[in-house]
């Protein structure tokens, strides 16, 4: 069981490996709290019931002939809409591709299916995950759990508001600057990316191809660590996937996190509401009361990381957008020639947000501006992966906050793209260098919503990651029993 | 190294039609003022001295990856024409690409 008392995954598999509970009786409990609940959510684009029915009939048909499941079987899993899944709509929360059915499944997809996974359905998105807050999707936008007043986070708040509901156990994201851990932080839920080619992009619509990871959602670390076990190592359709075998993230749950060292970000906190950076401090008190060694330091080049990426990602989307031409999928609207038809498809199908940052980088990329602008970028990119290496000489991992404030109004941001983009601040770094990252739901802010602590760590050390997210899991659930930091349910 | 000048109405007239998008007049106002907001934020990176640094493109150190020449199934063809918005002949049809000869 998670903390808040609903079945974890990894329980509900047990149960339907040992045939006590059938995938089915799982998945009509799932379908019945999206139906009841996703009105007002607005978490899902699209919800495959009689394909997840029909993938628990299988499950159970396996079960019953004494065959082997998988270590998820029966667990509802919900996708962000830029996971293409064969047959089943894929938008990216954009008119551009309405209607879209790719002909193929993404390879997490495949690997979900494989381990008895049944894909419920597919969640809001900011349009082509570009956004912090899923109210850059062309359907509206998700509703925080908590507080239908708010958004999720973004982009994948779908995902993040489905899984903070109790509406799925799992649910999966694509994070290029955050877009798993903010709104897994505001939604107060696991989310994690990946070092860097851990987990195949093969079937994820690209946005910044430097940059996307697929990561997992989850109500409890060890959830996520199953999950990642399950859609992590290599994959020959991927050319950046890396060719070495899935970290074993399950099996370091347990470890603690005595002798490790772990330096507090000062640039991750300082930069922070005070109800936000008030419990990351509280947190790096919990990981010393268990035997860390915790010190301050600062990493000046972080600061860097935002402007250098509202270039560097931008530029990626410019290149990777164009194959929305109206020629091989999606909407075209029609026009006397190709270019014309290309305009008026690309002017209708794209939508504010998505146009700013195809014309951002297309600027940053252009002739006379490429050296001051991307050029400059991807040096400013070196000079935060050098104080990573530094960094990581003198810690083992580095904490800070998620996001810098809890969730923040529908509306708020919208009408000032630069106040928005500040919402990934403490996320981009993790991004630009490759390295991966956890958010660990650790109590709430003053109004009651909750708060992620980030864990980060140099490249390929996930394990190590995780030991220190199920400390830190386990000290925020010793804390709100004794009715510290207990925020709103 | 010289500052590079402020983004102007006439820049992103100038991108977007590289990109093909139209933009309203209006749309084109808002965009202006948005836009020169995150590029004068950019400063922060594009007023650096970092010419001895070298650029990084990628995270990991990419290299080209070949698999073995085995012939196996691609995408079923039936099913990628499908999702076009025109077809003939089992090709993807576009309106006219080149103007009538003069």
């Amino acid at each position: 069981m998670t903390a808040d008392g609903s079945d974890s995954a990894a329980a509900l598999a047990d149960a339907v490996r040992r045939g006590e509970r059938s995938a089915r009786s799982v998945v009509e409990a799932a379908l019945g709290g999206i139906a009841a609940r996703d009105p007002e959510l607005h978490a899902f684009l699209h919800v495959a019931a009689d394909g997840a029915r029909a993938d628990a009939d299988a499950v159970d048909e396996k079960v019953r002939a004494g065959e082997d499941p998988g270590p998820l079987a029966g667990v509802p899993v919900a996708l962000k809409d830029n996971l293409c899944t064969r047959g089943i709509p894929t938008t990216c929360a954009s008119r551009i591709l309405e209607g879209w059915r790719p002909p193929y499944d993404a390879t997490v997809v495949t690997r979900l299916r494989d381990a008895g996974a049944v894909v419920v359905g597919k969640t809001n998105l900011d349009e082509f995950a570009m956004g912090s807050s899923t109210e850059n999707s062309c359907t509206g936008p998700t509703r925080h759990p908590m507080d239908p007043s708010r958004v999720p986070g973004g982009s994948s708040g779908g995902s993040a508001a489905a899984v903070g509901a109790g509406l799925v156990p799992l649910g999966l994201g694509s994070d290029t600057g955050g877009s798993v851990r903010q709104p897994a932080a505001l939604c107060g839920v696991v989310g994690m990316k990946p070092t860097y080619g851990v987990v195949s992009r093969y079937g994820l619509v690209a946005f910044a191809s430097s940059l996307d990871q697929i990561g997992p959602f989850a109500r409890s670390v060890a959830d996520a660590a199953l999950l990642l076990e399950v859609i992590a190592g290599h994959d020959p359709k991927d050319s950046t996937s890396l060719d070495r075998p899935a970290p074993e993230v399950v099996r370091s749950l347990g470890a603690g996190v005595e002798g490790l060292r772990v330096g507090v970000c000062e640039e991750l906190v300082a930069d922070t509401a005070p109800d936000v950076s008030r419990r990351v401090r509280e947190a790096a008190e919990e990981l010393a009361e268990a035997g860390a060694l915790v010190e301050e330091v600062s990493v000046p080049e972080m600061r860097l990381g935002l402007s250098a990426y509202y270039l560097i990602a931008p530029a990626e989307a410019s290149s990777n957008l164009a194959r929305y031409d109206g020629v091989r999928y999606g909407l075209r609207v029609d026009a006397p020639d190709v270019a014309q038809m290309n305009t008026a498809t690309r002017t209708a199908g794209f939508g504010p947000e998505v146009k700013r940052r195809i014309m951002l980088g297309t600027y940053a990329l252009s002739a006379g501006y490429y050296g001051a602008y991307y050029g400059k970028a991807q040096r400013v990119r070196t000079l935060l992966i050098r104080a990573f290496d530094r960094v990581y000489e003198q810690f083992d991992v580095l904490v800070g906050a998620t996001a810098p404030t809890t969730a923040f109004a529908i509306g708020e941001r919208v009408a000032d793209p630069l106040a928005m983009y500040l919402s990934d601040v403490c996320t981009i770094p993790s991004n630009l260098s490759g390295h991966p990252a956890i958010s660990v739901p650790f109590g709430a802010g003053d109004d009651g919503l909750p708060v992620g602590v980030q864990v980060l760590a140099p490249a390929l050390c996930e394990e190590r990651m995780f030991q220190v997210a199920a400390t830190l899991e386990r000290s925020a659930a010793a804390r709100a029993r004794a009715g510290q930091g207990e925020g709103r349910r | 190294m010289s500052e590079p000048p402020a983004l102007g109405r006439d820049d992103v007239a100038h991108v977007a039609g590289l990109a093909r998008l139209s933009l309203s007049e209006e749309e084109l106002d808002t965009f202006t003022g948005q836009l020169a907001r995150v590029i004068d934020h950019a400063r922060d990176v594009s007023s650096l001295d970092v010419h001895d640094v070298p650029p990084t493109a990628h995270p990991l150190p990419v290299r080209n990856v070949l698999r073995t020449d085995d012939p196996c199934p691609g995408l079923d063809r039936g099913e990628v024409l499908a999702a076009a918005p025109d077809v003939e002949d089992n090709r993807f049809k576009v309106p006219r690409i080149v103007g009538e000869a003069p």
